[in-house]
């Protein structure tokens, strides 16, 4: 990052600026995803303001991970991506998280929320975890051989997940549902 | 087999000279294959623009170094190369354990500009230096038996702080057949751009065969081995589906996360088409002749 800023992107700077946006989008993600754990472990509900805002900063950096791929990879040929999504798995994974982002994007202004209902909004925005999963695959794929970097990803996004998790008292949704929607 | 050279030197080909000074100021000041007294052709294998000496020696994959491209220039420091012993066994004539000069005593200072293909779909142009392997071969005296030779890299954890990380099986070993070896473009590289090699790039001596994929390239050599069968490679072991024994540059057969039809140049921002054998298939496409190279990748 501090080397973006000072305009020196290094020997492949195409690799760079792939390498540091797909890598901004997930910690980003993993950031969004640790709101809610933190609010409660922190007693302080405000924080979920912030929870849509880093929603879309991952959303933002995982667009312009997908542009540069698509631009300078690609040369924007539908085609020649097409083919790529459908021979590589690793790219899959990556693609069908950008999909859950940009489907949770457009749906979170709150006119777009309210229209939807909370339980249904909060039934999509759940897909979340599984673009988390997506981008960490993502990550662990196409690695060559030193997988450590990605596990450590891995390992943090189950951390978020168990924290996230609760032992259930009487009916499966109550409370917490209530308590996501008034967030929003 | 008759390996075609260009018969004239076009003016584009010869080197700056101050490049050819240093390179003398170098020979001088090291000794090494100072008493050769053969000097080979001038000889450029390629058009294409060199990268820049400070990308050549900032941008590698030498995993015993760490595994980001940055961590051989920052870690390899550590490395010793003098004295330095390379270990020449199996079924050869003079076999043993020789100091670098003797080994390469004697045998012709050759400078090829060639492209270098990664696995991973970036490229580089470098003006190596060394001696042709054939002519170390032959010096060698390989026996009847020999088909393969094997190349083995120093695995020291004292000197080599990425050893402590098993990503893979070290020592780091790679291997040629016989007539790879022998083919006129493969190189033992002592030097880029006239100056002796730095370590994160394989110092004191390397393999260089610009038709495969990098990893092909076997750095800081501690033992050439004269088999009978074909030896068992590193990277082909860690992942025998992704890395072949040959890892000839094919565009036509991509590597299961890599499409292998392009690649991007250091220093460029567009991707190029990749060619078959990297470029030199008029020269080594012959040794292939009714392989199937998708089998044998």
């Amino acid at each position: 990052m501090a080397g973006i800023l000072r305009g020196d992107l290094g020997a492949d700077p195409v690799k760079t600026l792939t390498h540091t946006t797909g890598l901004s989008a997930l910690v980003i993600l993993l950031v969004t995803l640790a709101n809610t754990p933190v609010r409660r472990l922190l007693g302080l509900p405000a924080l979920v303001r912030l929870r849509r805002l880093t929603g879309l900063f991952a959303f933002a950096y995982a667009l312009t991970h997908l542009a540069i791929y698509a631009v300078f990879d690609h040369r924007l040929s539908v085609g020649a991506i097409a083919a790529d999504i459908v021979e590589h798995p690793w790219v899959l994974v990556g693609f069908a998280a950008f999909v859950i982002l940009l489907a949770l994007a457009a749906t979170s202004p709150p006119p777009v929320v309210r229209r939807l209902g909370g339980l249904r909004w909060q039934r999509l925005h759940n897909a979340i975890y599984l673009a988390g999963v997506l981008a960490v695959l993502h990550f662990y794929w196409l690695v060559k051989a030193d997988v450590r970097e990605p596990l450590v990803y891995g390992l943090v996004l189950v951390v978020l997940l168990a924290a996230r998790w609760r032992p259930r008292k009487g009916r499966a949704h109550g409370p917490a549902v209530a308590e996501r929607i008034r967030g929003n | 087999m008759l390996i075609g050279r260009p018969a004239e030197i076009p003016s584009r080909e010869i080197t700056d000279p101050a490049l050819y000074a240093s390179r003398r100021e170098w020979l001088a000041s090291v000794g090494l294959l100072a008493a050769s007294a053969v000097r080979a052709p001038i000889r450029q294998d390629t058009d294409d623009k060199p990268t820049p000496y400070d990308v050549i020696t900032t941008y590698n994959n030498y995993y015993e170094f760490g595994t980001d491209k940055d961590d051989p220039a920052k870690n390899a420091g550590s490395l010793r190369t003098k004295p330095w012993t390379v270990t020449v066994e199996g079924d050869v004539k003079r076999p043993g354990a020789y100091p670098l000069d003797d080994l390469l005593k004697g045998l012709p200072v050759v400078e090829r500009t060639y492209r270098m293909r990664c696995v991973e779909a970036w490229s580089m142009v470098i003006p190596w230096m060394g001696v042709e392997l054939g002519a170390l071969i032959k010096k060698l005296e390989p026996g009847t038996r020999a088909k393969y030779l094997e190349f083995t890299t120093l695995a020291d954890p004292k000197q080599m702080p990425g050893l402590g990380y098993r990503v893979l099986d070290w020592p780091y070993v790679e291997g040629l057949r016989m007539d790879e070896a022998m083919h006129p473009l493969t190189l033992i590289a002592t030097g880029i751009y006239g100056k002796p090699l730095l370590n994160q790039n394989g110092a004191p001596l390397r393999l260089t065969v610009p038709w495969k994929y990098g990893f092909k390239g076997g750095k800081s050599i501690v033992r050439i081995r004269f088999l009978e069968t074909q030896p068992k490679t590193s990277w082909n072991l860690s992942a025998p589906h992704e890395y072949g024994f040959f890892a000839n540059v094919n565009p036509r057969v991509h590597h299961p996360r890599w499409r292998q039809d392009q690649e991007r140049r250091l220093g460029e921002f567009f991707k190029r088409p990749t060619l078959p054998f990297n470029g030199y298939a008029d020269q080594v496409a012959s040794l292939y002749a009714g392989m199937d190279l998708k089998a044998n990748y």
